[in-house]
């Protein structure tokens, strides 16, 4: 690619002096570039090619109090100035919001620590297609009941930000990511009923990919494992979440925590700073600095210096997740949690969000069940985050005397986020980053889990 | 009917396209296409009675695709040079065996879209932004009317104005002008520290002038509250198996999620969905006869033609309860052996085609709908819903309501919490014993996600009656 980090800079500025003449009060500037390379294998052949490099300019400007966002594609000389104008105009049209702006200069990330985020690994074509179809072959060969696939992808990508705003910040970073996921289907010879089983990888580093093999084979035991799933009788049973089921419980949370959601009333944990929301065993982090992280930057969305954030501690919810408007509605300065994608106003998001990892093996925890629910898998969309309802589609296996006793499936589980989360009553030591949020195991003490 | 859109809009000449696409045409590639697109989407949103935010983006650039057999090579790009065209289609050959030989493509032929379904006097759907920001103002007001316990509104107004150039190998050069727009609302109702939410909203392939029509966006307002404040007095939802009484319109869920994916050709032709193999034999009852319509008129689902320059059309899916067809595009049309449908559909040049649905809907029966309801001695009649979700592979759909009340000895009585509904795919439409005389189409909200893509789709159902399906509330 060509253009360069000073490029960049160098357009940014000229963006900000543009909205200044233009009548903007205050402004900042994200550019955006990238590229990715995506194969995709299916029963040992490739199925699907993806090359990509795309760029993309946001622009925000605030005229007094108001404000208006505008994002494009088209680098062109006279696009960009059409667009700033457009924008300042745009800007003039909307209604003054006294809580909005900028963050104070004085906000402004000053570091810019080196977080291990980038990886300048360039994979050929060739490699990135032996890589995926590895992985599928693994899946194929690790269990006979293997009989089909929806395929394997390896994807690269790489991609770089440059945000600059009207107080004199600047800052960039490079981010690269490397993945495979390999989606093995087995089916019962008896009834011919299939079922698919998914597992995958996602790493900065080239490097720390597990190997092809491994992530194959976890995925045919997946989709194996699943086969003779049943219904059971609607009952109240303890369920136990494993580590991706218990990653979406936490994202629930991390909703539930976040400024836009709270200054709005839409959020189920209005009013609780400083209480008790969750069982003693709960410690929760936020942190945007952790070496290599998936999410981990040196600067939020708006320039302010990312940090570790204690969410809850111990039970108690410590700090929301802010950003530097929802935090003036709130009456608090930004967490450093905004998030922003090139063509919109900050929003508020995580960056590494993870439940801290107890003693307990996922072993014990199931143990510890005498009837009950292991839940590996959730579908829809059934949570109301104003009331914490929760009633989703299920399935995992069920649990009797403390073994996995069979597989289970097309049932619901419901309760309550409020009283889920002070229901916990085991966590696992089992915690592995595969994305921005994570969890260990965990064990909700009861749910009501409708079957039969 | 609009002009006709030329290549020149995207600063590219039709002898630049032939070069590429005789660049891509190499002797093994069986099809190849560039898809040009430049998309302006406008937004204003309210919260908390002001208007707060307007945004603008603008996206433009191109997708070059060739297949080969089962293979698709594909690449992007926002640069519209000849330089960048030649450089993605070099990338999407690579999965040609031969990159060398050479076919001929023939001249492209000029056509118009086979429909005009959404003709659109550009100067009268678009209105300035202070026209837009009183839309709002007025849905607040109309909300807070309804009730004094609706406490916030939330509303958003967004429009997409879609241009789009198909260049084929096998000859066609055809144009469309895709206007979207939709209007949400969203009130949260507070009384004694109970805090509920409400939704509604609509829109289509229309501008401006629809939501004034008739005062429809005040109309919308009042749903969205009047969801909210009877949310405020639901009780816990019952869980288990019961018979579930669907209302007309947005329900139709159901079909999308139940059936629709799972007829989608890709999935049938790598044999792994639960309706592989089931063409000719029964998946529902009699009383069920489903289509996929593309040709609605001004409907959010619709296309004058799909992503690939086919005309859409209208597919019956499933016929008195035998399943007839899949729903395709080119690739897995050719491969399976079947004709096209006109559901090959993209979110973007940035995204690869994949066969989708339109408008999918269950045709008018014969049952009073109040007679369903009389029929259900205890149950649940479902009116609106949220998002659903299938696993394509084993056939379990889930679809959430987000308004519900209990049937008790044949009336509807009080509201119940949102709760997930599951069942089985292939199983659950020979639960359905009645079909209400009363079709009704979703009011244009619709959007659908497969394999990281979101598409705008429609769907519609008259009341119905499932027989039994698994409820999942919290209550014996």
């Amino acid at each position: 690619m060509a253009a360069s980090d000073s490029d960049y800079a160098q357009l940014a500025a000229d963006i900000l002096s543009r909205a200044k003449a233009g009548g903007a009060t205050e402004a900042d500037v994200v550019v955006a570039d990238g590229q990715t390379l995506s194969v995709q294998v299916r029963v040992g052949v490739v199925d699907r090619l993806t090359k990509a490099r795309e760029k993309r300019l946001g622009l925000r400007v605030f005229v007094g109090k108001r404000s208006a966002t505008s994002s494009t594609s088209d680098f062109s000389k006279e696009s960009l100035q059409r667009l700033v104008s457009e924008t300042c105009t745009l800007a003039k049209t909307v209604v003054e919001d006294p809580t909005s702006g900028l963050p104070e200069a004085n906000q402004m990330a000053t570091d810019r620590p080196d977080l291990d985020l980038y990886d300048g690994t360039i994979l050929s074509t060739e490699n990135q297609i032996e890589w995926a179809k590895r992985g599928e072959a693994a899946a194929f060969a690790a269990d006979e009941r293997v009989t089909n696939s929806e395929g394997a992808e390896f994807e690269s990508s790489s991609g770089r930000v440059v945000l600059a705003n009207s107080h004199g910040f600047i800052g960039s970073y490079n981010g690269s990511s490397f993945s495979l996921s390999v989606s093995p289907i087995a089916s019962d010879a008896r009834t011919g009923s299939m079922q698919r089983g998914v597992w995958y990888e996602v790493q900065r580093k080239f490097a720390r990919l597990a190997s092809a093999e491994s992530i194959g084979r976890e995925a045919a035991r997946r989709a194996v494992r699943r086969l003779g799933a049943r219904r059971v009788s609607t009952k109240r049973v303890p369920v136990v979440f494993d580590q991706e089921t218990a990653g979406s419980l936490l994202a629930n949370l991390c909703s539930a925590v976040s400024g836009y959601g709270l200054y709005k009333r839409a959020s189920f944990l209005l009013d609780q700073l400083g209480r008790t929301i969750a069982s003693d065993l709960i410690t929760v982090y936020d942190d945007g600095r952790m070496i290599g992280g998936l999410g981990s930057r040196p600067f939020d969305g708006e320039g302010v210096a990312t940090r570790k954030n204690t969410i809850v501690e111990r039970g108690v919810l410590t700090s929301y997740l802010l950003d530097t408007y929802s935090g003036k509605k709130m009456g608090l300065p930004s967490t450093g949690n905004a998030s922003r994608s090139v063509g919109e106003s900050p929003s508020v998001g995580p960056t590494n969000f993870y439940l801290v990892p107890d003693t307990k093996t996922p072993e014990q925890i199931i143990g510890s069940v005498k009837e009950g629910l292991y839940l590996t898998e959730l579908i829809g969309f059934g949570i109301n985050m104003v009331t914490g309802d929760y009633s989703r589609g299920a399935s995992g296996f069920w649990i009797e005397n403390g073994e996995l006793a069979f597989p289970v499936e097309e049932i619901t589980i419901a309760g309550n986020l409020k009283q889920m989360l002070k229901d916990i009553e085991m966590v696992g030591n089992d915690l592995v980053f595969r994305g921005r949020v994570a969890s260990p195991t965990i064990k909700i003490a009861e749910m009501m889990v409708a079957g039969n | 009917m609009t002009e006709p859109v030329q290549l020149a809009t995207f600063g590219v000449t039709e002898a630049d396209a032939r070069h590429v696409l005789d660049r891509l045409s190499t002797r093994d590639v069986d099809y190849a296409d560039l898809y040009f697109e430049s998309r302006v989407a406008e937004s204003v949103s309210m919260e908390e009675g002001i208007v707060k935010r307007a945004a603008k983006s603008i996206s433009q650039g191109v997708g070059v695709r060739a297949t080969a057999g089962e293979k698709t090579g594909f690449a992007y790009s926002d640069d519209l040079t000849k330089k960048d065209l030649e450089l993605a289609a070099d990338t999407a050959r690579y999965i040609a065996d031969s990159p060398k030989g050479t076919r001929m493509v023939p001249v492209p032929i000029h056509r118009r879209p086979a429909h005009d379904l959404y003709p659109v006097d550009r100067a009268k759907a678009e209105v300035a932004t202070p026209e837009r920001i009183a839309l709002l103002n007025e849905i607040d007001e109309e909300a807070k009317r309804y009730d004094p316990r609706i406490k916030n509104v939330m509303a958003s107004f967004n429009t997409e104005y879609k241009v789009v150039v198909v260049a084929t190998s096998d000859g066609v050069l055809v144009a469309d002008v895709q206007p979207l727009s939709r209007l949400q609302i969203s009130c949260i109702a507070e009384e004694d520290g109970n805090r509920q939410i409400g939704s509604f909203g609509g829109g289509g392939r229309v501008g401006f002038e629809f939501y004034r029509d008739r005062n429809r966006h005040l109309e919308y307002a009042r749903e969205a509250a009047r969801e909210a404040i009877v949310n405020l007095s639901a009780v816990e939802a019952p869980a288990g198996v019961m018979p579930v009484v669907l209302a007309g319109g947005w329900p139709g869920i159901l079909l999308h999620e139940a059936i629709g994916h799972g007829l989608e050709a890709d999935f049938n032709r790598k044999k792994t969905s639960a309706f592989s193999n089931l063409i000719g034999k029964r998946v529902a009852s009699e009383v069920c006869t489903i289509v996929d319509d593309g040709t609605l008129p001004f409907r959010r689902g619709s296309l004058n033609m799909d992503d690939e320059g086919t005309p859409t059309g209208r597919t019956i899916l499933i016929e008195k309860g035998i399943l007839r067809g899949y729903l395709t595009d080119k690739l897995n049309a050719r491969l399976m052996g079947i004709g096209l449908t006109g559901n090959g559909r993209r979110e973007s040049y940035q995204s690869v085609v994949l066969p989708r649905m339109t408008n999918t809907f269950m045709l008018a029966g014969e049952s009073d709908p109040q007679d369903i309801i009389r029929s259900v001695k205890r149950g649940l009649y479902a009116v609106s819903f949220g998002g659903g979700q299938v696993d394509i592979t084993n056939g379990k759909f889930v679809f959430s309501a987000s308004e519900a009340y209990l049937i008790e000895d044949g009336k509807v009585t009080r509201p119940v919490k949102g709760a997930t509904l599951i069942g089985n795919g292939p199983e659950i439409l020979k639960k359905v014993s009645m079909v209400g005389h009363d079709l009704k189409l979703d009011n244009g909200i619709g959007t659908c996600g497969k394999d990281g893509q979101s598409v705008p789709v429609g769907v519609g159902l008259p009341t119905i009656k499932v027989d039994e399906i698994t409820v999942g509330g919290t209550q014996r």
